[in-house]
């Protein structure tokens, strides 16, 4: 069994059919790639699967548990987290206290604890706090904890973005366009450190791309989208060579 | 430990101040000093759903109310058999308990309230809040004008005097360091990631209703003892004391003060409730002239007098935002 299955997914806006029968089934562990030209409809596939959106047909499960009906919240809950393409960042916290909330949903304090801040609160903030710089040190960010988020250069925000993510504890992480606004240099140095988080972690990553050669040298697998169909899936090189894709990429070009 | 010595040191200086206050500066201004306790609380509390989560509740004045009358109720009814119950305390101490319970009946009832109006519309995206609390606050009004055993519309009269200064600063002690302690939390996270982004505090596991309900819920609650204490200083309550210019002045005290900001809130309350006083003298000129200064106050700090400048947090250290 998959961690990550979706069966026969499709999602309509209005006449516009964005996601058209989909299947895609993650294995743990994977690092796996889904790419596809502008509108393919990678960001909508996010959406459903994340909960911001119910596929109209369809299902989505979670390690074994049908998902495709629950909350944003219920589903990050129990072990989905992701990234944004257009970076949602909470903007007047500081980096650290970005990291912080993540986690929100796992915390043992109750209101009483926070009001009259007892010793039990000053622990588990005290521990939250040494295990949001040990991540922020990961991504190179601690030397920058108690700035605002929003004062952060776009690269930093998105490697922000990305350790916010892991700090909820994901079992599956999606990640949208991770590197977009990168030059090739950061981008390489990106996808080695999100190859060393899977692995670090022990996590299932599915990454969005529309840029083909970020990800062939990361993804084992990769699925490949457009108009909201699966035209391809394999392997990096089975993808570079299938005719469907390169049509897709000349044609989207 | 240490908590519990400043406790005790701030409850000797309230005591100490609450016998010799009156003396040193008049019946006049010791009123003033007790109005300004007063919206301290309203403003704080309202500043937890308005600045900290980013809400626009508008009603803050039906709550208030709310704690107003029950309290006093609790006390006028109630008063007589709870005396009996603590006969054995010193008259000081009997009143204190009294106003206790009139102050918890108050902060339940209002937090009832509060969840009544909070869980229909805050399920919603957009501006129900601010529709619904406008509507709730005129309810009250209407309701309370239309209930004889609380006076309706001649109002509530015979309510013992109970609150003073030294209960009224408890209060706001009480009420500011339990609103910074909640926002320096985990929930305090959260209330502003959802004021900051709500689908982003979804896909974190923030379930943003439950938060924006219980950040109103507690407002309401505090809003509730207010409204006690009110009461309980007054010894007359009327539905004209509740009116939507109340809420609006509540929300002008935070905004003046700089939303988001505790010590703006409590900087905004001391600064309208003594304008507000000051400019009784024009009579008619007096919304004239708290106009016009509201309007220059926004033309020179759009972000309020203090901004999001707070006094605790390291997010001092940052570079100015820009
Ligand atoms: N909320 C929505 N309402 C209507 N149409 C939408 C909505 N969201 C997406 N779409 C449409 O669905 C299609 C797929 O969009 P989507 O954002 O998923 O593409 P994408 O593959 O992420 O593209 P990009 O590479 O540009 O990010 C597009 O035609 C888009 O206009
Ligand atoms: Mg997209």
């Amino acid at each position: 069994m998959g961690i990550l299955d979706i069966k026969a997914c499709t999602k309509r806006f209005g006449g516009l059919v964005a996601v058209k029968d989909l299947n895609m089934a993650l294995q743990p562990g994977d690092l796996y790639g889904l790419i596809g030209p502008n509108g393919a409809g990678k960001t909508t596939i996010f959406n459903l699967i994340t909960g911001v959106y119910a596929p109209d047909e369809g299902s989505i499960e979670l390690d074994g548990t049908a998902i495709h009906r629950w909350k944003p919240a219920a589903i990050a809950r129990l072990g989905m987290s992701r990234t944004f393409q257009n970076i949602r960042l909470f903007q007047s916290m500081t980096v650290l206290e970005n990291v912080k909330l993540a986690r929100h949903m796992r915390k043992k304090q109750g209101l009483f604890d926070a009001i009259v801040r007892t010793e039990k609160l000053k622990e588990e903030e005290k521990e939250v706090e040494h295990d949001a710089y040990e991540l922020l040190k990961i991504f190179n960010l601690d030397t920058r904890a108690h700035e605002l988020a929003s004062n952060l250069p776009y690269g930093s925000q998105r490697r922000l973005e990305i350790t916010r993510a892991l700090a909820t504890k994901p079992k599956v992480l999606l990640l949208d366009e991770p590197a977009a606004g990168m030059n090739p240099q950061e981008a390489r140095e990106l996808m080695r450190l999100i190859q060393w988080s899977r692995d670090q972690f022990q996590i299932t990553i599915l990454l969005v791309e529309h840029n083909m050669q970020v990800v062939m040298g990361v993804c084992e697998k990769i699925q490949v989208v457009d108009y909201g169909e699966t035209i391809a899936l394999g392997s990096p090189r089975e993808i570079q060579g299938d005719p469907k894709v390169i049509e897709a990429y000349l044609g989207g070009a | 430990m240490r908590k519990w010595i400043y406790w005790l040191v701030a409850i000797a200086a309230l005591a100490g101040l609450q016998a010799s206050l009156k003396g040193l500066i008049g019946a006049y201004n010791y009123q003033i000093v007790i109005l300004v306790g007063i919206n301290i609380i309203l403003a704080v509390s309202l500043n937890l759903i308005n600045g900290v989560t980013g809400q626009f509740s508008i009603g803050h004045a039906g709550f208030y109310a709310v704690g107003a009358y029950a309290s006093a109720s609790v006390v006028f009814y109630g008063g007589p058999s709870i005396r009996a119950a603590v006969a054995f305390l010193p008259a000081m101490a009997q009143d204190g308990v009294l106003l206790l319970m009139g102050s918890f009946a108050a902060a339940i009832t209002a937090g009832l309230a509060g969840l009544a109006v909070g869980i229909p519309s805050l399920r919603l995206r957009g501006d129900y809040l601010a529709i619904v609390t406008l509507g709730f606050g005129e309810i009250i009004r209407v309701l309370i004008l239309n209930l004889d055993v609380i006076g309706g519309s001649r109002g509530f009269s015979g309510i013992p005097q109970l609150s003073n200064f030294f209960w009224v600063y408890l209060a706001v002690l009480i009420t500011i360091i339990s609103i910074h302690n909640l926002v320096h939390s985990s929930y305090g996270r959260a209330f502003v990631s959802v004021r900051d982004d709500e689908i982003a505090a979804e896909a974190m596991g923030v379930d943003t209703t439950r938060i924006k309900v219980m950040s109103f819920v507690i407002s309401s609650m505090f809003a509730g003892i207010a409204g006690s204490l009110f009461g309980h200083y007054t010894m007359y309550l009327h539905p004209n004391s509740f009116l939507f210019t109340t809420s609006f002045n509540i929300i002008i005290m935070i905004v003046i003060g700089g939303l988001g900001s505790i010590e703006g809130a409590v900087l905004g309350a001391i600064l309208i409730t003594i304008i507000l006083e000051v400019f009784r003298e024009f009579g008619a000129m007096r919304l004239v002239n708290f106009s016009i200064l509201l309007v220059l106050i926004m033309l020179y700090r759009p972000q309020g007098l203090l901004g999001t400048w707070t006094l605790f947090k390291k997010r001092d250290r940052a570079a100015p935002a820009n």
